[in-house]
């Protein structure tokens, strides 16, 4: 094999890598990228129960009621409301009036199902996407516990 | 006192660095031996100056000097002490501390133990290796000064992240960072090879041992992170493709590739620019881990600090380095041509198909970490990346390195008999597909997914097939132990290392088809039926006091086979800072764990409570550790202890 074919064999290894690797990711991106939205954004938009979407926000006060092993709570941006099923432990940081993130799909019954309850790990904070999403709409009160 | 100590220690220390990073170099090029011998003590200055820093933040932390803003912010009296001394790298300013400490340990290291080593290299190496320091030591002066006073002084800080209050996570970031950090080395001795325009077998058998024992760092590092956030996190999951496990993984997955590219570099002359261009690419890996963590532009458990500053400090710091190796790189790699030439079935030829798809998917990994970052830059709307992708885009990739793996040993450099070592492999083949088919009747058959039957064929494929090419090269009759004594150490090092991954494959399969979940809600006295084994839970005790936090204890037992485990899962409420961390209790059996959970009281009486049986869960980490154990029987190989062949030598070898 000369040096002009290995640099070939080189090239041609290295293309269909990465064109395998395209494809693969161009795939992929296509029906697992999951969409974050807040419940004002949520009512705004037509998504269907065939998407994996994450919605943020707070905790509504008052909202939470357990059943069992099942947990209904609302998520609220202070602007919209959505309602949340979730069944399963929740994360030790869950608490009414603090920042939420639930991933999962929005019922036909307009109930948002959760597979999976995220509460952010630093107490003094609310999810980043959530602080963002309240100061665009103008309900973010610079230092204001919003934990209590 | 000592505050200003540590301070002016670590200004000492920069004003070294700087002189490391100019002097040596100059010399090196104007072949001035008194120059260049101005490497080897400033290495060791700068490595002990930076040690009188660390060891005075931590001398803060153990007295708990609270006139010290960072030991404010991260430690109380009330901590054990142990998790003060990690609370010196619980926090930014100190982690940062610890990785230029790592980083002039490195080099302390070349100092001492490179005597072999050409002086001119040599020179280059601490050099640029300085040049690191310089960027981080200014990063931490400029930007995150951990000995800032406070005035006055409060009584009692604010403690330490209950969460980061482990035994295992005490070690994991020292870990972690002498793998990261330790691929510095790598990056330092490919920049001094390009303006050196000299890369030879002597060079490769100079970069594997520290490529080597970074790989090893960061191999327990990760599998000790991974292994926290399975007990501490209670979901019983072990891997999150979360954006900072990716970033410790992208430096893996670049760093294994390169330590299997430097031998070819080493045994055949041959892939020289590509091991130089992945040297530089898998520390640009580890910086821009080092920029995710740091900026606070992932949210995380990671992500101590979000100031802007330090993020662009980061960034322009990876910007110089990766661009400026990277111009270098294009300057100078057209004199790198390779000497060995080989066909493409080879051992050769396996080796760079590892590298390719090993590299594909550190690239794929950065993509998936990254998008969201781009999406949310381009305004493509809020997303996140989630485990989904990534398994959807790195398994592809996988299978078929796993698959070549068990048969690159078997292949001979140069030119390899593909059917012969086919034809050797046939019975290995099938015992690999009797074993899936059996683990997977045992698993209970058609209750397990048909995919975790492929998952252990694969596994068994790869350890039955390092087996073999193992007792081929011992042989089992008369001479043995002759023979497995005179085999170098660096062979035995490899079949255990992928021996390893066998037995991680295995147990990422078993754990992810055969887990079983049971979320309840348990009265007391209630039994539950568990993977076989009879779970009750006893009782609970409220306010059980511990030495920083008082504990909801439950008490189960769990029956199976005439065998009692009494298990005792807690939920704490940690003082300083409040907060309730979650304590499951896990009994293995070395093919499983019980995984067990304490929840919330139920309003209508009981407790929630999760149970689960993780099926070969274990079997990830003693994976893992299996791999390690590998790397460091590779690393006591004599050829690297007594060295590299003289330059000459080895240039008369390859022309020969």
């Amino acid at each position: 094999m000369t040096r002009k074919q290995r640099r070939l064999y080189f090239v041609l290894l290295g293309m269909l890598a990465l064109g395998g690797a395209t494809a693969l990711v161009l795939t992929a991106m296509g029906d697992t990228l999951v969409y974050f939205y807040t419940p004002s954004e949520m009512a705004g938009k037509q998504i269907g129960p065939d998407r994996r979407v994450r919605i943020g926000g707070l905790v509504e006060k008052g909202s939470v009621a357990k059943d069992h092993e099942t947990t209904n709570f609302t998520i609220t941006d202070l602007t919209a409301t959505l309602p949340v099923t979730y069944t399963g432990v929740l994360p030790d940081l869950f608490r009414e009036g603090q920042g939420v993130v639930a991933e999962g799909r929005i019922g036909r019954d307009g109930v948002f199902h959760a597979s999976e309850v995220l509460a952010k790990h630093d107490e003094k904070y609310m999810p980043k996407e959530v602080a963002e999403q309240l100061k665009k709409s103008g309900r973010w009160q610079e230092g204001a516990d919003t934990a209590k | 006192m000592i505050p200003e100590t540590g301070q002016f220690a670590l200004i000492l220390a920069l004003l070294v660095a700087l002189t490391q990073a100019v002097v040596p170099l100059m010399g090196a090029a104007s072949r001035d031996p008194a120059r260049m011998a101005l490497a080897r003590p400033a290495a060791l200055a700068q490595f002990l100056l930076i040690a009188v820093a660390f060891g005075a933040l931590m001398q803060c932390y153990i007295v708990s000097d609270f006139s010290v803003l960072n030991v404010v912010e991260n430690s109380h009296t009330d901590k054990p002490l142990l998790y003060k001394i990690s609370g010196v790298w619980g926090n930014h300013e100190g982690s940062m501390l610890l990785w230029v400490l790592i980083l002039s340990l490195y080099g302390a290291a070349v100092a001492l133990f490179g005597g072999n080593l050409p002086e001119a290299l040599k020179a280059r190496v601490l050099s640029v290796q300085a040049m690191i320091s310089v960027g981080f030591l200014l990063f931490i002066l400029l930007t995150s000064n951990p000995f800032v006073r406070v005035d006055p002084a409060p009584m009692n800080g604010q403690g330490l992240n209950p969460l980061l209050q482990d035994p295992g996570l005490a070690f994991h970031p020292p870990f972690l960072y002498l793998g990261y950090v330790g691929f510095s080395m790598a990056f330092s001795f490919a920049i001094a090879a390009l303006i050196e325009g000299r890369v030879d077998a002597a060079w490769a058998r100079w970069v594997r041992p520290w490529t080597l024992a970074a790989w090893c760092a960061l191999t327990l590092g990760i599998a000790m992170g991974s292994w926290w956030a399975y007990y501490t996190l209670g979901w019983g999951g072990w891997w999150y493709w979360d954006p900072v496990e990716n970033a410790s993984f992208m430096p893996w997955l670049a760093g294994t590739a390169l330590l299997h590219s430097a031998i070819v570099v080493e045994k055949r002359d041959a892939l020289k620019g590509w091991t130089i261009l992945l040297a530089i690419l898998t520390f640009s890996l580890s910086l821009l881990g080092t920029f995710l963590v740091r900026s606070g532009i992932l949210t995380s458990v990671h992500s101590f600090a979000s100031d802007p500053a330090r993020g662009v400090f980061v960034l322009c710091l990876l910007g110089l380095v990766t661009g400026g190796s990277l111009v270098l790189f294009a300057l100078r790699a057209g004199k790198m041509a390779g000497g060995g030439l080989f066909a493409p079935i080879s051992r050769e030829g396996a080796l760079l198909i590892n590298n390719v798809l090993l590299s594909t998917a550190a690239g794929t990994v950065l993509l998936g970490t990254l998008y969201p970052l781009i999406a949310d830059a381009l305004d493509l709307g809020k997303l996140s990346v989630g485990p989904p992708f990534f398994n959807a885009v790195f398994l592809p990739l996988m299978i078929p390195m796993v698959l070549l793996m068990a048969l690159g040993p078997f292949l001979s450099w140069k030119r390899g008999d593909l059917p012969g070592v086919l034809a050797r492999l046939k019975f290995v083949f099938a015992l690999a597909i009797v074993a899936a088919i059996a683990a997977w009747m045992i698993a209970g058959g058609t209750a397990g997914p048909l995919w975790a039957a492929g998952g252990i064929a694969l596994s068994a494929w790869l350890i039955l097939a390092s087996l073999l090419e193992w007792t081929e090269r011992v042989r089992l009759k008369a001479g043995f132990w002759r023979r497995v004594r005179n085999t170098p150490r660096a062979a035995h090092g490899m079949t255990l290392a992928h021996l390893g991954l066998g037995i991680v494959i295995a147990g990422i399969t078993g754990s992810t088809a055969w887990k079983t979940e049971h979320i309840q809600v348990m009265q007391i006295g209630q039994t539950i039926d568990v993977a076989g084994y009879q779970v009750t839970l006893d009782g609970i005790e409220d306010n059980v006091p511990g030495p920083n936090y008082t504990a909801l204890r439950a008490q189960f037992t769990a029956r199976k086979d005439g065998r009692v485990i009494v298990m005792h899962p807690e939920k704490r409420s940690y003082r300083n800072p409040p907060r309730p961390v979650t304590d499951a209790a896990i009994h293995t059996n070395f093919l499983g764990d019980l995984y067990v959970v304490i929840g919330e009281p139920n309003a209508g009486g009981g407790y929630v409570t999760r149970l689960y049986y993780n099926a070969m869960a274990p079997w990830i980490f003693m994976g893992a550790v299996v791999m390690v154990l590998g790397g460091l029987v590779s690393l006591s190989d004599r050829r690297f202890r007594i060295g590299a062949p003289k330059r000459a030598a080895a240039a008369a070898a390859v022309k020969a």
